[in-house]
């Protein structure tokens, strides 16, 4: 268990040096210039150099990687942001929980779609339900999120009005920017981006569990369980489903770290101030110092949830237990 | 006094290929506390015919047909919640592989808890204790510790134990195992089958033994049936299957046996593959690979009939009495001459 956990960590640093790393040499190839986007319109040849030097964007890319990791190790920060001088740490604080209320929430919808109806359709092959499903799985997977996101504004939020188009609301009063809180605005708001992650995901979701579930149902152990006279109900919640869920776990776990790295499309097409948009418009004006911050926490994320799948996967299989 | 009573059993699948007729009018009559064996190559049809009239083929491919009494009463065509009370309580089952046959993740004792508790209206303590009993019945050291292990730390020949006690553990009339020595090591193997036997005489249950090893049925059958090509093609009491079988298929199974003292450098062979059951020759499914068939076996199923020994050994075959009388005594001869020239 101990060396486990040395190798998670080794690996943890190891893909956090990899992933700033490529952002800061992508930002070093692209040809821009922060500094003259960060000082404004009206800015005098010595003034940008002014602005160059003080963002020490005049020092070449190793000594301004180094920069950042000394900030990052030596002060936890992670640098101030080169267009309005706002830390990174507040902005990251800021948009997270946005980013993770969509994120988690979209889960729970599409799970709570995904799961019934893959396991009906795999108990029920070539059903009317099944092909159905399928049908609505192929529209899931090619159309865009982009698109889905808008049908839904249009036609729930503006043609009937049920919901609002756009916008975000704090969860616990008081601690975001938002103007307005509490539970029941915050789902209210969030209603349309979940099911949207919702039409995105359950697609994939009903197929992966679906397959699973056929495949497990034709295990020798299941032919044991009927053989003892368990009745069919019985075989799937205690035989089938857990040993059907494993792969699930995975894909979950991946996709949940991934994510939260940034939800760009569902978050720009309903206005959510998350790390998706945050990026995004960060991105467009060179603010390095954002885009590397947005990055450790999608890399932080995805290694988080990678751990959690692991832990799972020994809690729900008792073979992968003994090994680590 | 018959236990289990088999007339015309059919089974055919339904596929994308067309149907498979899996198991034909198979009949046969088990009695209480005898051992049946079921001989045959892989795809004879006879896990199938067991499947069936225990209802574990999936009903929406196969068209079952036929008639199974059980102790007296029809079970085949029964609902599927009065076919639970019968299957694991009075007819038990164990399977070939006992590595994949028990659940990954759930504990052996949950598996055993959970056979006990299906039938019998007990409590979860007792049924542990039936569990731990059972487990010390099969052999297996340390009983009162392993039933909280997982089924990966067993052993093959320990989690066959196991499959044995899930499947005795309610005590059932009937047990059918469905080549369970198969998968294991030759000492394992002779380790199972002695419990088996044991087991049996404690239980006082019939037995039907599925397997393509004849040495097992040796063994341990009182009578046998030989299945090809999803029918019985010979049916006969042990000893006189052995002494005296009765048809082409039959023989090469008997010379294709290896034995210690003989020297011959390559075991017999039966010529040729398994027939097809979705395409099935026409005639005795056996007459592609048999070396003695004529036009007759090509054009017209043989009916399974008695012999000039009895009418308990009955075979498919139409080759004439004197024929097969004079080709099975020379066969006999080459078999024996092996055997004394090492």
């Amino acid at each position: 268990m101990v060396q486990f956990l040395i190798r998670r960590i080794f690996w943890a640093f190891f893909l956090f040096f990899v992933a700033t790393i490529i952002t800061y040499i992508i930002f070093f190839v692209i040809p821009s210039d922060p500094a003259k986007i960060a000082c404004g319109t009206h800015c005098t040849p010595e003034i940008i150099a002014h602005v160059r030097k003080s963002l020490h964007l005049d020092l070449p890319i190793y000594q301004q990687y180094w920069i950042f990791l000394w900030n990052l190790l030596r002060h936890g920060s992670l640098g101030y942001s080169f267009a309005n001088g706002a830390s990174v740490d507040s902005i990251i604080k800021q948009d997270a929980p946005v980013t993770a209320s969509l994120v988690f929430g979209g889960a729970i919808f599409w799970l709570s779609l995904s799961i019934p109806i893959g396991i009906l359709s795999a108990l029920r092959p070539r059903s009317v339900l099944d092909r159905g499903a399928m049908l609505f799985v192929l529209v899931g997977i090619s159309a865009p999120a982009v698109w889905i996101g808008l049908i839904l504004a249009y036609l729930v939020g503006f043609k009937l009005g049920w919901t609002p188009i756009a916008g975000y609301c704090n969860l616990i009063p008081g601690s975001g920017v938002a103007s307005c809180s509490g539970p029941a605005q915050w789902a209210y708001h969030l209603i349309l981006p979940w099911l949207t992650f919702m039409f995105l995901f359950a697609a994939l979701y009903v197929r992966l569990i679906r397959a699973n579930v056929m495949e497990t149902m034709s295990e020798d152990y299941v032919r044991t369980a009927r053989a003892k006279g368990a009745g069919s109900s019985r075989v799937l919640f205690q035989h089938v489903l857990r040993n059907s869920m494993l792969p699930v776990v995975t894909i979950l776990g991946m996709d949940i770290g991934l994510a939260l790295g940034g939800a760009v499309f569902t978050e720009t097409v309903f206005n959510l101030r998350g790390l998706g948009q945050e990026l995004i418009s960060a991105a467009g004006r060179d603010d390095l110092p954002v885009v590397v911050g947005v990055v450790v926490f999608a890399t932080v994320a995805v290694i988080i949830f990678n751990f959690i799948v692991d832990v799972a996967y020994a809690w729900l299989d008792p073979r992968i237990r003994l090994t680590t | 006094m018959a236990i289990l009573d088999v007339t015309d059993l059919t089974t055919r699948f339904r596929t994308d290929d067309g149907i498979v007729k899996a198991v034909s009018g198979v009949s046969f009559s088990l009695d209480k506390g005898k051992t049946l064996g079921v001989v045959g190559e892989s795809g004879s049809g006879k896990s199938v015919t067991f499947l069936t009239l225990m209802g574990l083929v999936d009903k929406r491919h196969a068209e079952v047909s036929g008639s199974v009494i059980f102790d007296g009463d029809e079970i085949l065509g029964l609902s599927s919640s009065r076919l639970r009370n019968i299957r694991g309580k009075r007819i038990g089952m164990i399977f070939q592989d006992p590595m994949t046959s028990l659940n990954p993740v759930k504990k052996i004792g949950w598996q055993l808890e959970e056979a006990v508790m299906l039938h019998n209206d007990v409590t979860k303590d007792e049924a542990r204790r039936r569990a731990i009993e059972i487990l010390k019945e099969v052999e297996i050291p340390k009983a009162d510790t392993r039933v909280d292990d997982y089924p990966h730390q067993f052993s093959g020949g320990m989690r066959q134990r196991v499959m044995i006690a899930m499947a005795l553990i309610n005590n059932p009339e009937v047990l059918i195992a469905d080549e369970p020595t198969t998968a294991l090591d030759v000492t394992t193997q002779a380790q199972i089958l002695r419990l088996m036997t044991k087991l049996q005489q404690d239980h006082e249950m019939a037995i039907v033994m599925i397997t393509h090893d004849l040495g097992v049925v040796a063994e341990l059958a009182d009578d046998v049936l030989v299945m090809y090509g999803g029918r019985v093609v010979e049916e006969a009491v042990v000893d006189d299957l052995f002494a005296k079988p009765e048809m082409p298929y039959t023989w090469g199974l008997l010379g294709s046996l290896p034995r210690l003292h003989v020297t011959s450098e390559r075991l017999e062979q039966i010529p040729g593959q398994p027939p097809s059951l979705l395409h099935p020759p026409r005639g005795c499914a056996f007459n592609p690979r048999c070396a003695y068939a004529f036009d007759r076996c090509r054009e017209e199923l043989p009916e399974l009939r008695a012999g000039a020994v009895g009418v308990d050994h009955r075979f498919r075959c139409h080759l004439a009495d004197e024929d097969r009388a004079r080709i099975w005594e020379a066969k006999k001869a080459t078999l024996e001459r092996e055997g004394s020239a090492a």
